[in-house]
């Protein structure tokens, strides 16, 4: 580990008993869902990272405890140093409380999540889905929804398969 | 087909202000298709008079599932899916994935190879930015600038189509180096456009640098403070114009960019104007490292010799049934990667492009995420436009650079 990230660890570590991981000399810890918001918030104010890089979601079907991992990547400027939270979720109704508070980024990388992965972050200034309609039906970067694929026609199969599509039925 | 379902504003009632409901400001659609959103993007304008008091992006349009399908691929078959990202940045994408790759599974690149990144990534730059110039020249009415700016990009997409067979979606940069060693027009190439593009800059900066109509159009508008940049995430050289040096380029150099001498240029003044400023000067410190990689290019592999991860050449495969095995098996199995997450991050022409690969020890990545600087440089959109006419909202909109393929994925 390097010698600049230590104390930022120890200091995590000491008010959240974080579990750490590392690879790569990259360093990942692992907060539980409530502890979140303070994370940021000490990273932020006491430790100038003032960059939340990445807020993302890891998706461990078939695993269901945890399912989920969101992952906050978090930039120092001030001290060029990068650091990753994790916070692993249960697969029957994931919530976690928003960070749009502490970081105005978040908004918008959280209704990502929302939509892309179903998490739920209560307190978020405003849910609303944010790449798919918002009549669509399910949460696609979850590793149980489909790929899905449309059928080749061809001359000789063409009227079988424009049978099946759903705009048929209606 | 189904019915279309009427939008009203009680979807938006906690994003406008209360004269909204009572009909005292107008809610105007502008897109999604309009040309001045570069792009499939819609904005919610709630407008009094022509004065913007509230701005909401609606995205979304262009969204294709690329994360998703690359879960689906191999390691070197989900490449091509970074090509369509940023379209106006491919060879920058495949950058930021392949490092991804190689960090994950551990894999050296031969300095050749790392030469000749650095000098495509920064034509790329150089092009992205031309784009970015002659749209948003187009879009407050300086015609001739987008014509001129296209000619020179032009030249850099034939020095691209002389590389890797393809002037955009190139994927000429791949895990463990690049495809194969560049021809030996190439120099002659990229030599001409260094000894005539320095002049073009001249050119252009003569047309607005110093023109009266352009600075009107673009000082004190969409000013953006520090802080609020900061907290947005937003990154590039729009966190530069507001007076943060940051480029990752010099901060954590990667490809050996700690051998080239470049400058980062960086305005206090965080408007628009400053913006233009800060890419314009981009142009020629690009141009820089280009000359400098170009002269210092060593010889030597383009790719790692490393067989479990990196195909053999052409000529070995006739030869050398191991040669044989090892291209089978890459093409039809992949490579395993460890099951462990990497975050790698480069620069792209605007901001901060990262890739959080995750793989689960199988030859398929179990989540690739990409960290694309246009969806934060959105967000904050809505922030700087307040209190200005929708006619400066077209200046500001264009100054952000944004690319939907970029935000949507």
């Amino acid at each position: 580990m390097d010698k600049k990230i230590e104390p930022i660890v120890k200091a995590v570590q000491a008010h959240f008993s974080a579990a750490l991981e590392e690879f790569r000399s990259e360093v990942h810890l692992f907060v539980k869902p409530e502890q979140i918001v303070d994370a940021l918030t000490l990273l932020r104010d006491e430790h100038h990272f003032e960059l939340l890089s990445a807020l993302t979601a890891v998706d461990y079907y078939p695993q269901t405890s945890p399912r989920f991992h969101v992952i906050y990547q978090m930039t120092s400027l001030a001290q060029n140093l990068s650091v990753q939270l994790r916070v692993p979720l249960d697969g029957d109704n994931p919530r976690v409380p928003t960070a749009a508070r502490v970081y105005d980024v978040a908004n918008w990388r959280e209704r990502e999540l929302l939509d892309m992965f179903g998490i739920e972050f209560d307190g978020h200034p405003d849910p609303r889905r944010i790449l798919m309609p918002d009549d669509a039906e399910g949460h696609p970067l979850r590793r149980d929804f489909p790929l899905g694929y449309e059928e080749p026609q061809f001359t000789f199969n063409f009227e079988e398969i424009d049978l099946r599509k759903p705009y048929v039925k209606e | 087909m189904a019915q279309l379902e009427e939008v009203s504003v009680e979807q938006f009632k906690h994003l406008v202000s209360e004269r909204a409901l009572t009909g005292e400001t107008m809610l105007l659609n502008m897109g999604p298709q309009h040309p001045s959103t570069h792009g499939v993007l819609r904005l919610l304008l709630e407008l009094d008079g022509e004065i913007v008091v509230n701005c909401i992006p609606d995205i979304g349009f262009l969204h294709t599932g690329i994360e998703k399908n690359m879960e689906a691929k191999t390691y070197q078959k989900a490449e091509v899916m970074t090509d369509r990202l940023d379209y106006m940045n491919p060879m920058g994408n495949n950058l930021a994935y392949c490092m991804a790759v190689e960090k994950l599974v551990d894999l050296d690149v031969p300095p050749r190879a790392q030469a000749l990144r650095v000098i495509l990534v920064e034509l790329q730059r150089i092009a992205s930015h031309l784009v970015w110039l002659g749209t948003s020249g187009l879009d407050l009415a300086a015609m001739s600038m987008f014509l001129y700016c296209f000619r020179e990009r032009e030249q850099i997409l034939d020095i691209f189509e002389l590389v890797s067979g393809q002037r955009m979606m190139t994927t000429y940069i791949r895990p463990g180096g690049v495809w194969r060693d560049v021809p030996v027009e190439f120099e002659t190439a990229v030599r001409d456009f260094i000894r005539i593009f320095p002049k073009r800059v001249d050119e252009y900066e003569t047309l607005l640098t110093r023109n009266p109509l352009f600075i009107d159009r673009m000082v004190d508008i969409g000013y953006l403070s520090r802080e609020v940049a900061l907290s947005y995430g937003v990154t590039g050289p729009m966190l530069r114009a507001s007076g943060v040096g940051w480029d990752l380029r010099k901060v954590r150099p990667y490809c050996g960019y700690e051998q080239y001498d470049f400058n980062v240029p960086m305005r206090t003044e965080g408007d628009t104007y400053a913006r233009y400023l800060v890419r314009v000067q981009e142009l020629r410190e690009s141009l820089k490292i280009v000359e400098q990689a170009l002269n210092k290019l060593p010889l030597g592999p383009v790719r790692s010799e490393n067989r479990k991860f990196v195909p053999p050449p052409r000529s070995e495969i006739g030869v050398s049934m191991e040669a044989l095995i090892h291209h089978f098996k890459l093409w039809t199995e992949g490579f395993p990667a460890p099951k462990a997450s990497v975050y790698n991050a480069v620069e792209s022409p605007r901001g901060e492009l990262g890739v959080l690969l995750e793989g689960d020890g199988g030859p398929k990545p179990v989540r690739v995420h990409m960290r694309t600087p246009s969806f934060d440089n959105l967000a904050v959109l809505s922030q700087i436009v307040k209190g200005h006419l929708v006619a400066d909202l077209v200046a500001i909109l264009a100054s952000t650079d944004i690319v939907l393929g970029d935000i949507d994925r």
